[in-house]
């Protein structure tokens, strides 16, 4: 049912710093995403993955370097115009004094895409790929963590977006439901012309699903490579980062202290 | 220092929203529905608290002026005093204060709440910005139900001094000169005074109350702060007008 004509688009990030007061969360970060790829981006908390992905959306402006979406640039209004841009929130940001069903319907009836029956159509087809049609008159807060996390995707998939920003899509769920919606991200490209953009810290999605994945570490991008280059990489900060060996004799905050 | 910045940063992203609102006027008939809701909400919502108020309000004032009156004679100016002060003063500035406490604060906190739960950054990303959904349909609806609810307030704050002086023993004035003499002295002009003053006053609460829940950063500890902060500046801001309008419009 999505409109055939859609085409994915690609990222480029150009040198982009950005800080906050002091902090200094993005240091001079460029890499690009090509057109239809599924990139994660991994790193530690606090690396600066979803300020990085908030300059994708203009939620967050540049202090150095630029954003470019499908060749525009991702910090003018007319870009997001011009091409469907979507991002998941790490909590949903569903919104919560609306049912599911209008928590989808809310982008195409705010832009007026269609007529009612088509409207309702595009809808109960989205709710269908993501087998949550059961959810589609409850209200946000009557849902589980990973019905919100479906719901959240589902709503961006209405609007037939060319490029879907995930942030930290798996964080707080259980390890099925984690497993499950990773399938659905990494199998949404066969029924959608999509760019898809993971920021995670999930090994199993990076490695499970990702065609590239960009470490981000301290605001400076580490690598990127292919989920095997990662396997096999002998890097220590990627091996460290990647295959964290627990050790309750020689912890590293005593190590770090 | 830091207060005065605070203030002047508040005064400028209120004005930067109220631009951005006005912006958004060539798609109000989109949003036609979303006036109509935020009407009812602003309007008839409200209309039963102001018309009890502004009855006491009349009601109380007649009572004092008939106390004061009492000692020297004239009980027929009370009337005039009770006509005069509702309609210029009384009834614009207790519409304002109610619907500071009540529509003010309910906007403070809806909008507040969207934005620390990062609903208007998701509204944002679908290119719908708050202006046009949250901010431009309210201050139209406010534009319409203004003037209703002064006018409302208004002929109820009559209505309130006129059964007082009727029925309170120590005035016993009767109703006939008690309209009488409102209607001597309160012109037009001094309903459309009150209007005027009612109309800024309600775009400035409901500006003040969006822009303070659009600014709010944090969790739920600082949406309590942002509708604190919403209703004290409304009112705050509500006197300082009231003083300036009154000086022009004398």
């Amino acid at each position: 049912m999505p409109e055939k004509n859609i085409q994915s688009i690609g990222v480029e990030i150009e040198h982009l710093s950005k800080r906050f007061g002091e902090q200094v969360v993005l240091d001079d970060v460029s890499f690009s995403v090509k057109p239809g790829e599924i990139f994660v981006l991994m790193g530690p908390s606090g690396a600066g993955k979803s300020v990085l992905l908030r300059h994708l959306v203009n939620l967050e402006k540049p202090d150095a370097g630029r954003v470019l979406i499908g060749g525009k640039d991702a910090d003018d209004d007319a870009t997001h115009s011009a091409i469907r841009t979507a991002l998941v929130f790490q909590a949903g940001a569903l919104f919560n004094s609306m049912s599911v069903f209008d928590n989808l319907a809310f982008y195409p009836r705010e832009h007026r895409l269609y007529d009612k029956a088509t409207l309702r159509d595009k809808v109960e087809h989205v709710l269908k790929i993501l087998h949550i049609e059961d959810a589609a008159r409850k209200l946000p807060a009557q849902l589980s963590g990973g019905m919100r996390k479906r719901v959240a995707i589902a709503r961006s998939l209405v609007m037939e977006p060319q490029l879907l920003l995930y942030d930290e899509p798996t964080s707080e769920l259980d390890p099925i439901t984690a497993a499950n919606i990773s399938e659905i991200i990494g199998t949404l490209k066969e029924e959608f012309a999509v760019t898809s953009i993971i920021v995670s810290h999930d090994r199993d999605l990076a490695l499970g699903i990702a065609d590239r994945v960009g470490l981000l570490m301290a605001g400076k991008l580490l690598t990127v490579a292919t989920p095997d280059e990662l396997r096999a990489s002998t890097e220590p900060a990627i091996t460290e980062f990647m295959r964290p060996k627990i050790d309750v004799h020689n912890p590293r905050f005593r190590r770090l202290a | 220092m830091n207060t005065a910045r605070n203030i002047l940063e508040v005064i400028g992203s209120s004005l930067t929203l109220l631009l951005r609102a006005i912006g958004c006027l060539p798609r109000l008939p989109r949003q036609l529905g979303r006036v109509f809701e935020y009407s009812f909400q602003i309007g008839y919502l409200t209309l039963p608290i102001v018309a009890v108020l502004s009855f006491f309000l009349g009601a109380v004032l007649a009572l004092q002026t008939g106390y004061s009156l009492d000692f020297g004679g004239g009980q027929e100016l009370i009337g005039r005093v009770v006509g005069l002060a509702m309609a210029r003063e009384l009834a614009p500035l207790i519409t304002a204060f109610l619907l500071a406490g009540r529509v003010g604060s309910a906007i403070t906190a809806e909008l507040a709440s969207m934005t620390v739960y990062q609903e208007i950054d998701a509204q944002r990303t679908m290119q719908v910005p708050p202006e046009r959904i949250h901010v431009m349909p309210r201050l139209v609806a406010i534009l319409f139900m203004m003037p209703v609810l002064t006018i409302v307030a208004i002929l109820i704050g009559w209505f309130g001094g006129a059964v007082v002086s009727e029925h309170v023993s120590f005035i016993g004035l009767d109703p006939t000169a008690y309209w009488a003499n409102l209607k001597s002295v309160t012109e037009f002009k001094d309903v459309l005074n009150g209007l005027i003053k009612a109309e800024v006053f309600g775009l400035v609460i409901v500006l003040i109350a969006c822009n303070q829940g659009l600014i709010t950063r944090g969790g739920p500890r600082e949406i309590g702060h942002s509708v604190t902060n919403s209703v004290v500046s409304s009112m705050f801001m509500v006197l300082l007008i009231d003083y300036c309008l009154t000086r022009i419009l004398m």
